[in-house]
């Protein structure tokens, strides 16, 4: 600089300056706090009453959680063990660990089975939901459904079998007959599922036994084991039900739509409660006497045909969001409705529905709770009738529902975290 | 019909619209339509807004349904029958306005979908393919970007080069420039004039008149859903002879 004249307008500069690091109010913590917590009085006001209620939040709730007690056989033994002092009685939970999660009546030697097609459930999901994952797990993700009814039911391996070479069956019937016709294909197959199912049943009668797990039967499902098998199954099923009925509301055809529509905007117009309570006691005067048709399964069928008339709706609003140059550009390559909407439109509108579908799915998995009022025993109607309703824990409240609360918490904020984290994926603009 | 026979590049016919009529509700749209397109030919359709230029390109593919007439597209007669109607749209392509393309697919894709899944190609050989006419349309580098990343023309010659993949007989184009900033629109119309000299039949919808005087064989003027006039640029230009087609020229040519 000394070298510059005093009066030159012309600069070269001829020192280049080194990097140095900025103040330290302008850096780091200070900085940030100075910035959000306390940049001007009224902020700072609000801070320090914020940090004063969290203070009391705390000191009030820490030394419950901290000086909660493990273990113990009941309530009395519990509060014998504090004497007054301030302290959760966890020991519930220590103690009825397992109804909590699989119920009263589910064999307690057989507890590895659940557990088990848990684990083989978060294997069968994951290349379902992680696109990166290998292409050929989706083989095991497909094989899944039966595995896990054979896991938690039990019985012959020949009843899933039975079952998924029904499937087999139906497809093979369909890809031969695909080519002439797509509706002989479908209707084809599912006439040879069920012969196949029909003389599967002589096999599996007479093979009872036969390489078998012990069956449990399904009134003895319970636990928050219930709630996963009904959210799980009825999510799985909804969607892709889902989608078909939003298409159908939108065919041209007028018989389809007209089904669609009525059947959306009657589940609609329904209380899921009252449709459990037709599932559980109204269902079996329509069908005919001696059947005995599965209470779970009649739920399940509820719960997904109210799921679906919401995923239809949440759907169908992704496909009027589309723009109708979307439709024209598939039509004007040649491309048949199947493809267009598989190829095109259903990639795009199911992507902006992802909020709105992941809203219905959460919300079904909390309302699987509500199977306890038709005398289920889920999580929460293990907790409201045998835990609460036993002389050793009669009035342990606050530690049983915290819990409850806890695992549904953990469930639905792990799906709601996934979506946001798929979305990213998914997002194809200004990259 | 001399005139025409004069315009004419090859006498194998590619369209032939007879007596078409068409209806929106109760408006009538297009009226006794009546237009043989020969291959080879390079026919642009000027006219006012709503005078049913785009109807009319619209109603060949099938994209808009046509009450009355016969509409004959490569052999095909254009019926309400599904697969006849995919015939005739995987012989024919399309360039829109807002360039429709699909936005979850990359270039690549997007350019390789429709011959994988209708010409049923192998998606090795159908990736050359688009490859080539990426090159062609002069943006190969762009091939793995997704159509948000690109600007409007680039968008636009993406979306010629896919309708080519399908390797048409016929291209109909749907005011492809109307959307386009200036200086986007001559790349635009570089890549329709090289397509044109290779022999391409294109009907153009288009208000780009220099396009019309460079490019064309045949002038097609419209007003209130009728052809009004047709003729060669140089004639149509300089000595139009309807009315309508006067007043259109001194306004578009104007200034």
């Amino acid at each position: 600089m000394s070298d510059t004249h005093a009066h030159a307008v012309a600069y070269v500069r001829d020192t280049m300056l080194p990097q140095q690091p900025p103040p330290a109010s302008e850096a780091g913590a200070v900085k940030w706090m100075r910035e959000n917590l306390f940049s001007g009085w009224f902020n700072t006001i609000l801070t320090l009453v914020a940090v004063y209620i969290i203070f009391r939040l705390l000191s009030g709730s820490l030394p419950w959680f901290l000086g909660g007690i493990w273990n113990a056989d009941s309530l009395a033994t519990c509060r014998e063990v504090l004497d007054g002092a301030t302290g959760g009685c966890f020991a519930v939970l220590t103690e009825r660990w397992n109804q909590l999660l699989f119920g009263v009546a589910y064999p307690n030697d057989q507890y590895w089975r659940p557990t088990l097609a848990f684990v083989l459930l978060l294997v069968a999901v994951a290349p379902v939901l992680y696109p990166k994952a290998p292409r050929k797990m989706l083989i095991f993700t497909g094989l899944y459904p039966f595995v896990g009814f054979w896991l938690i039911w039990g019985g012959t391996i020949f009843a899933p079998l039975v079952g998924l070479l029904g499937f087999v069956v139906g497809y093979l019937l369909f890809k031969q007959v695909e080519r002439q016709s797509f509706a002989g294909g479908a209707a084809l197959a599912v006439v040879g599922a069920l012969v196949t199912w029909w003389a599967g049943g002589f096999l599996v009668g007479a093979a009872e036994g036969v390489i078998a797990l012990e069956p449990v039967p399904s009134r003895d499902l319970g636990g928050f084991m219930l709630n996963l098998i009904l959210g799980t199954v009825c999510i799985s099923l909804s969607l892709p039900i889902g989608i078909l009925l939003a298409l159908g509301r939108q065919s041209d055809l007028p018989i389809v739509k007209w089904i669609c529509v009525v059947f959306i905007e009657f589940i609609r117009g329904v209380p899921l409660i009252t449709l459990l309570f037709v599932a559980n006691v109204v269902l079996a005067y329509f069908l005919p006497p001696g059947t005995n048709f599965d209470l779970v399964l009649r739920v399940i069928i509820m719960i997904t045909m109210f799921a679906s008339a919401y995923i239809a709706e949440v759907i169908r609003g992704g496909l009027a969001a589309l723009p109708r140059g979307q439709y024209e550009a598939a039509d004007s390559l040649g491309l048949d409705y199947g493809q267009s909407m598989r190829l095109i439109i259903l990639p795009q509108a199911l992507k902006i529905s992802i909020p709105g579908i992941v809203n219905v799915a959460v919300g079904l998995f909390k309302d699987t709770t509500l199977v306890s009022v038709i005398s289920m025993f889920d999580m929460v109607g293990m907790i409201r009738g045998p835990i609460l309703a036993s002389t050793e824990w009669n009035g342990v409240y606050w530690e049983l529902w915290s819990f409850a609360i806890l695992l549904f918490f953990v469930v639905c904020y792990s799906i709601s975290q996934y979506s946001q984290w798929l979305e990213r994926q998914l997002q194809r603009d200004h990259r | 019909m001399s005139a025409q026979t004069q315009m004419k590049v090859s006498d194998e016919v590619a369209i032939s619209i007879d007596k078409m009529n068409k209806w929106y509700g109760t408006f009538h749209v297009l009226r006794d339509i009546d237009l043989t397109v020969y291959r080879g030919e390079r026919i642009v359709i000027a006219g006012p807004s709503g005078s049913g230029k785009s109807t009319l390109i619209r109603c060949i593919n099938a994209l808009e349904e046509h009450q009355k007439g016969r509409i004959e597209v490569d052999g095909t007669v254009l019926s309400s029958d599904l697969k006849n109607i995919d015939k005739i749209r995987s012989e024919v392509g399309m360039v829109f306005q807002h360039f429709n393309l699909f936005p979850h697919l990359t270039i690549l894709e997007n350019c390789t979908l429709a011959p994988i899944w209708v010409r049923k190609i192998p998606k090795r050989e159908a990736e050359e393919t688009a490859m080539h006419f990426l090159e062609k349309v002069k943006i190969p580098e762009q091939a793995d970007k997704y159509p948000g990343q690109l600007s409007g023309g680039q968008q636009q010659r993406v979306a010629i080069a896919r309708s080519l993949c399908m390797k048409p007989r016929i291209m109909l184009f749907d005011e492809p420039t109307s959307a386009l900033d200036p200086e986007m629109i001559k790349e635009v119309l570089d890549t329709m004039v090289s397509l044109a000299e290779e022999g391409m039949t294109m009907l153009c919808v288009t208000h780009e008149m220099g396009f019309a005087q460079a490019v064309a064989n045949r002038v097609i003027f419209m007003a209130d859903g009728q052809i009004v006039e047709q003729n060669n640029p140089h004639d149509f230009f300089n000595n139009p002879q309807n009315e309508r087609t006067k007043l259109f020229l001194s306004q578009i040519l104007g200034h």
